[in-house]
């Protein structure tokens, strides 16, 4: 990049808001898919929204491509840089600007991460309820972009149901007030259409959200079956009883062996378990799962086990948090895949995995969101073995079909993203991709803002991760990697 | 320019389109503020509704898609008003998945249909609109109207998990899906809901369900002042009580009863009563009909005289809201009537005596609205009051986004011209 606009950028953030060091640069150049890199010419941290508008100017006025980040944990490549773009960073803007516990609303900036939030006003008894599994270290803004889920969404709904109100910064710099801090504001849900846009239609720079009560009492039922069709069974009869759990979580032999692994929940040793949470009033928890042991043991789970205190909670829901990152235990790489189905496919859905990964000659772990079908296997393999790669990319694919041909979605929480973008027309037809198209080009005319992300035919000029050829001492065993 | 001929011509064009049975004059009845169309036409297939659009495009037609009509009244007069675009036959419950608490209808089929539909498996739609006999989907996604379960289940843009919409150059799209965790492309399902059909005509959505309650009571309590009401309802949105509805009602402000309705299995009402009693220590609750829940829908009966707003503030201003109404009325020499949620979505009926004492009335509540950072929308009022009124209220800075978005899907305003935001 041109020093003179270098000097024009660092002269709005100053050196603390400005990497330009190519080695430096190297921590841009994915988000937490690896599979795809690209060097940034620049990354810039803005430290305020005014700094944000200024650096986007810029980028505006020369034309430059920007790509958004957050904490960089994205799962689908939407905080990959773009190919002589910039990167800009939210993380300096990262405080806490207004809580208002009556009115339960609150004022963030877009570098707060997503469990500060809950630990501000956790205190008095309140939570922020999306809860991706990432949530130690990954930003609201990001949540914002990817309209981020998990475990609790089943009941409590996602990202979108909680944003009241944003200041966004759009590519030619503007800053835009959409929404605000009382419901139904006249006009176009533009609140609720940037929510999800995955960093296309410009950055947050406020962030008006919702936060809600804890529930008073919250119980965590495990149980231990001989197989995912028989757990995905049990979730068909507790729905069908007409009860709404908060969450229910299946996890398989696989997964649940890399979890006991990394954290050591000490899980019953199955293969298939079912984590099934109820809250709300003391009294209704209790007598509802009384009816939740007995439907579980009904469908086949021959181990039951209570967590009640917030303690015995946290020791279960940590080997769920942790699967993904614990399958490093058992597969040197691996490709999650975050496909939805509708939860009564499930049973036939998994028989159907199982038979593609068996074909393949690839594992499978599966971890997934059971109460809204929404599954993540997890493909593993060995880079260093020649094929599986491509095979593991091929299987992956292979299942993302299978969930839309169910009637599901290619993605439930994590974006399309750069990894997805190709299988846009297996989900919509042309006129419904090119009505994207119309809302996309009314916030970005420019095509500045992340542009080549979601779409299919936009420019993907990216390298792969250079292979890992092994040290000899380590060919010959006399030496391990960690 | 001659406006006959053109239009003669698309009308034979229209008639090809849905059948010679299905497109007819419209009548008094049919008017919208006073612009009378001259055809009402009833498209069979969603296809045919996006044919329809893009017929009505080309000739430079302003087309008002309609439902039920429930509220038709809403926003500015439109400009033009040609033709309305009945939804009446789209009318089928198209599927009700319920393993998966999801249904699919079309945009002619009515809240109430719905309901008597899904309820067979134990299921319900978790919404509870204004006149739901006939109330139609489209309708209500077009104005994402706000009932008294939003406070616990939603609002209209969390439950619906996809549609289908007909664009005014005659392409049919869908957005979202069947699912409820889905991130697949842009939300346009959320841009299209409280769009008034100015976007496009909704010809299908689904929707997610909830189950039936085992069991329902609702408890009312009385309080003096709008302070009082305030704390309450604080106090009651603070704590452990799983209401899934939290009302306020007055017709004084020295005189305001604050409903609370539970649902759940029988042990776990009689619980949540009991803590009911703990947090309103000092207040007796006694049981209340549900009947209650349909107060809001009384505010709109006998419109002629009457202008109900709809008001949007923090739940900690309720009662300065209150105060406001009652104030502003007086002022006029006339009265008000409030139904507020504890979401802070609250509806307030004026009666004065005149236009003149009407215009007072709205100048002072608005700016009293906008003071406390609210918003507040005219919902219906007399027809001559739109002449000087914009009944959305104040222009917000993202209204050139808005109408950009406008010239992208609907560039010939074809789709109820300048009845929303900013005249869009």
């Amino acid at each position: 990049m041109d020093s003179h606009l270098i000097s024009e950028f660092r002269a709005i953030v100053g050196d603390a808001g400005l990497v330009s060091a190519k080695e430096q640069l190297r921590t841009y150049e994915c988000d937490g898919l690896t599979l795809f890199r690209v060097v940034p010419e620049l990354v810039l941290l803005p430290a305020s929204s005014e700094e944000m508008q200024a650096v986007v100017k810029i980028c505006h006025r020369e034309r430059i491509p920007f790509v958004a980040r957050g904490s960089g944990t994205g799962l689908s490549g939407g905080a990959l840089p773009v190919k002589g773009g910039v990167v800009i960073g939210v993380s300096r803007m990262n405080r806490i600007l207004e809580i208002d516990l009556p009115n339960a609303r609150v004022v963030v900036e877009p570098g707060v991460t997503n469990s500060a939030i809950t630990a501000a006003v956790s205190g008095r008894g309140y939570f922020y309820a999306p809860d991706p599994s990432s949530q130690v270290v990954c930003t609201v803004a990001g949540n914002v972009a990817e309209n981020s889920g998990g475990a609790h969404c089943f009941k409590y709904g996602v990202t979108t149901t909680y944003i009241l109100g944003l200041e966004v910064v759009v590519s030619d710099g503007s800053l835009l007030k959409l929404g605000g801090k009382t419901f139904d504001n006249p006009g176009y849900d533009l609140v609720g259409s940037f929510v999800g846009s995955e960093g296309t239609f410009g950055i947050a720079t406020k962030i008006t959200l919702r936060i809600i009560r804890k529930p008073e009492c919250t119980q965590t039922l495990m149980a231990a079956f001989n197989s995912s069709s028989e757990a995905g069974a049990a979730v068909s009869e507790i729905i069908k009883s007409g009860m709404f759990p908060a969450a229910m979580e299946i996890m398989d032999r696989l997964a649940l062996e890399a979890a006991e692994a990394a954290v050591h929940p000490n899980y019953p040793n199955c293969q298939a378990l079912l984590l099934v949470e109820l809250d709300g009033s003391g009294r209704e928890v209790e007598l509802l799962m009384e009816k939740v042991g007995p439907i579980c043991t009904a469908c086949g789970a021959w181990e039951l086990r209570l967590a009640k205190s917030e303690a015995e909670r946290m020791a279960v829901w940590k080997g769920r948090k942790a699967a993904f990152a614990a399958v490093g235990r058992i597969s040197p790489n691996y490709l999650v895949q975050d496909g939805v189905i509708p939860r009564t496919a499930l049973p036939r859905v998994l028989g159907e995995i199982d038979r593609l990964s068996a074909e393949a000659g690839l594992r499978v772990a599966n971890v997934f969101h059971a109460g809204d079908g929404n599954l993540h296997p997890l493909v593993l393999y060995d880079r260093r073995i020649a094929g599986q790669e491509e095979r593991a990319m091929v299987l992956a694919e292979d299942i993302l079909r299978l969930c839309v041909e169910s009637g599901g979605s290619i993605t439930g929480e994590h974006g399309i993203g750069e990894e997805k973008k190709a299988f846009m027309p297996v989900m919509f037809s042309e006129a419904d991709l090119e009505a994207m198209q119309r809302l996309r080009s009314a916030f970005d005319p420019y095509n500045l803002c992340n542009p080549t992300k979601m779409f299919p035919g936009t420019d993907t000029t990216y390298q792969k991760p250079i292979a890992y050829e092994p040290h000899p001492i380590e060919k010959a065993g006399l030496a391990q990697r960690y | 320019m001659n406006e006959n001929q053109p239009i003669e011509r698309v009308w034979t064009d229209l008639e090809a389109i849905v059948g010679r049975e299905y497109i007819w004059p419209a009548t008094a009845n049919d008017a919208i503020d006073g612009l009378q169309p001259g055809k009402v036409i009833a498209p069979g297939t969603a296809q045919e509704v996006a044919e329809v659009l893009q017929c009505c495009s080309a000739a430079e037609i302003a087309v008002i898609p309609r439902g039920g009509g429930s509220k038709l009244g809403l926003g500015n007069r439109p400009t033009k008003a040609d033709l309305i675009l009945s939804t009446e036959r789209l009318n089928r419950v198209v599927e009700h998945v319920w393993g998966d608490m999801t249904v699919i209808v079309e945009a002619g089929c009515t809240i109430e249909g719905i309901q008597n539909a899904v309820k067979q498996h134990g299921q319900r739609l978790a919404l509870d609109p204004l006149w739901p006999e006939r109330c139609t989907v489209g309708g209500l996604l077009a104005t994402a109207e706000s009932g008294t379960l939003r406070i616990r289940y939603g609002a209209v843009r969390d439950l619906v998990l996809g549609v289908e919409v007909a664009l005014s150059d005659g392409s049919l799209i869908k957005a979202g899906g069947k699912v409820v965790k889905n991130v697949a492309g842009y939300d346009l399902t959320k841009l299209v809901i409280g769009s008034l059909g100015t976007l496009g005509v909704i010809t299908r959505a689904v929707f997610r369900l909830h189950p039936i309650p085992v069991a329902t009571a609702t408890y009312s309590t009385l309080l003096s002042n709008a302070p009082e009401a305030t704390k309450l309802v604080l106090a009651l949105l603070d704590s452990h009580v799983i209401y899934t509805g939290l009302q306020l009602r007055a017709t004084r402000p020295d005189h305001i009863a604050l409903d609370v309705r539970l649902e759940g299995i029988p042990e776990s009402l009689q619980d949540q009563f009991a803590k009911l009693g703990k947090v309103a220590a000092g207040f007796t609750f006694t049981e209340s009909p549900a009947e209650v829940w349909d107060a809001r829908q009384k505010l709109f009966a006998d419109p002629a005289g009457a202008v109900v707003a709809k008001c949007g503030v923090l739940p900690s201003q309720l009662g300065s809201l209150c105060e406001a109404a009652f104030r502003q009325a007086k002022s006029a020499g006339g009265t008000a009537n409030v139904v507020a949620q504890g979401t802070g979505i609250a509806d307030v009926r004026f009666e004065a005596a005149d236009l003149k004492s009407f215009s007072k009335i709205l100048d002072g509540i608005r700016s009293e609205v906008w003071a406390l950072d609210g918003t507040l929308v005219v919902q219906r009022c007399p027809s001559a009051l739109k002449e000087s009124l914009d009944v959305w209220g104040a222009l917000q800075d993202a209204l050139p986004l808005m109408q950009e978005i406008k010239g992208k899907f609907d560039p010939a305003r074809t789709l109820n011209p300048g009845r929303f935001v900013g005249a869009i």
